[in-house]
């Protein structure tokens, strides 16, 4: 592709692609959740780089054709390209992000993610970690006393839940 | 073939075989949230296998495809540990429905896990880079499997009698195989040589320490582990996998150029 993309593509594709959210989660958009890392001009053109969640995730086509897609919809031509380094985490999933999924019953991740980056700084733990219970609050009725029915639910990133106070089972975005 | 690739291929393998496996669960849970949770662990693993064999059909080049070497190859070829392609049950007993014996799914898994937690891990410092990033995914996906599996080991071996007579005789029937990560051989050492591999055996004190605490909390026995060490890896395999791939590759076989 030879055509000179203007430097403006980048925005406008920004903007066209902040309408598409997870096609299991549809409260959230694919920026929020962290899975579109970036749109850039590459020396072919327009590239838009997302990340891969779960390994298996079924979702990962679908999320790819639906970036193609919205592209050709907005006019604009590019491909897509999908890296797995840095590996995706729960915590880059924005503030606003986990608001909405918890106006959508989604209980968000509690604690940042326990994994560190192979290089570089870590704190130095001189007492062994305990298996610290996670305290996920309810979505629906904000009470704390829950417990984990399942470590694993509907989707890959989610664990089941059920509140104790109103009785309600809910999903929980686990820390990854 | 590289070493790298040979390696590739090892990793990939592991993880389809016992994702396979462990799929054969879905709709014969032993209670629906373990269905649920056994499908999720075999979608990890698969999606851990594809990434691999991407990889390692980039460095093979040619006609290689990830379909290609989950679909194609023949037992011979696959280098995975023999202890993933073993049946859900004992030495003696049959193919049925009925035979699968969760304590058995729950041990392997909780054996394997805590040896690729520790593999991951030093993988993510891989002179490959796609090894090592696919390899600060896959760890984040096996610590939970390792959460999941060590639970329901304590849950088995701390429960009821026959629970803990059950789990106490898949970790005897299984703890043999865990020798043939130990044993060295010349796949992982040239892969170790070039940078792109771990050294297994010595990761192996901190393995016995996540088998040991867990077993002490399960109120359960250490096998000895002794015997036979099995060269899955080599490809040299049970009478288990040929049944095992024959039903994974069927549908590919019958139809190779089916698209979905």
């Amino acid at each position: 592709m030879s055509a000179v993309v203007p430097t403006d593509a980048v925005q406008a594709a920004w903007i066209a692609l902040d309408v598409l959210t997870d096609p299991e989660i549809p409260v959230v958009s694919l920026r929020e959740l962290g899975i579109l890392r970036d749109v850039r001009l590459g020396a072919d053109g327009l590239e838009v780089v997302i990340t891969p969640t779960y390994s298996g995730c079924p979702a990962m086509g679908q999320i790819e054709d639906d970036v193609r897609a919205t592209l050709q919809a907005a006019g604009l031509q590019g491909r897509v390209i999908t890296q797995l380094a840095p590996a995706w985490t729960t915590d880059w999933m924005t503030d606003e992000a986990q608001e909405k999924l918890r106006a959508y019953g989604i209980a968000p991740p509690q604690n940042r993610c326990a994994s560190h980056p192979p290089t570089g700084e870590s704190p130095l733990r001189f007492v062994r970690q305990a298996a610290r219970p996670e305290v996920v609050p309810c979505p629906h009725c904000g009470s704390s006393h829950t417990v984990e029915s399942s470590h694993f639910g509907s989707t890959a990133c989610k664990a089941l839940y059920k509140c104790l106070d109103c009785q309600e089972p809910f999903d929980y975005f686990k820390p990854y | 073939m590289s070493a790298i690739a040979n390696y590739l291929l090892h990793l990939a393998d592991n993880a389809v075989v016992l994702g396979q496996r462990n799929a054969e669960w879905c709709g014969h849970g032993p209670v629906i949230e373990e269905d649920i949770a056994l499908a999720n662990v075999s979608l990890d693993l698969i999606g851990q296998a594809r990434m691999l064999y991407q990889q390692a059909a980039t460095e093979l080049g040619g006609d290689a495809t990830e379909d290609r070497l989950a679909y194609f190859r023949d037992v011979p070829d696959f280098r995975n540990y023999t202890l993933l392609e073993l049946p859900h049950h004992g030495a003696l007993v049959g193919y049925a429905k009925s035979d699968l014996d969760y304590g058995t799914t729950i041990a392997r898994n909780f054996l394997y896990s805590a040896l690729m937690v520790l593999v991951w891990e030093q993988l993510q410092q891989s002179k490959d880079e796609q090894l090592a990033a696919i390899a600060a995914k896959s760890l984040k996906e096996v610590r939970y499997h390792l959460r999941h599996s060590r639970d329901w080991l304590v849950r088995l071996g701390d429960g009821t009698d026959e629970s803990h007579v059950r789990v106490q005789a898949a970790l005897d029937h299984l703890m043999p195989y865990t020798q043939e990560f130990w044993t060295g051989s010349s796949m992982e050492a040239a892969a170790v040589a070039a940078g792109v591999g771990v050294d297994v055996a010595a990761l192996k004190s901190d393995w016995d320490q996540l088998v040991d605490d867990a077993l002490l909390e399960a109120t359960l026995q250490r096998p000895k582990g002794e015997g036979y060490v099995t060269q899955g890896k080599n490809g040299l395999h049970s009478e288990h996998l040929g049944f095992l791939l024959s039903e994974m590759q069927g549908l590919a076989r019958s139809h190779p150029t089916a698209t979905w």
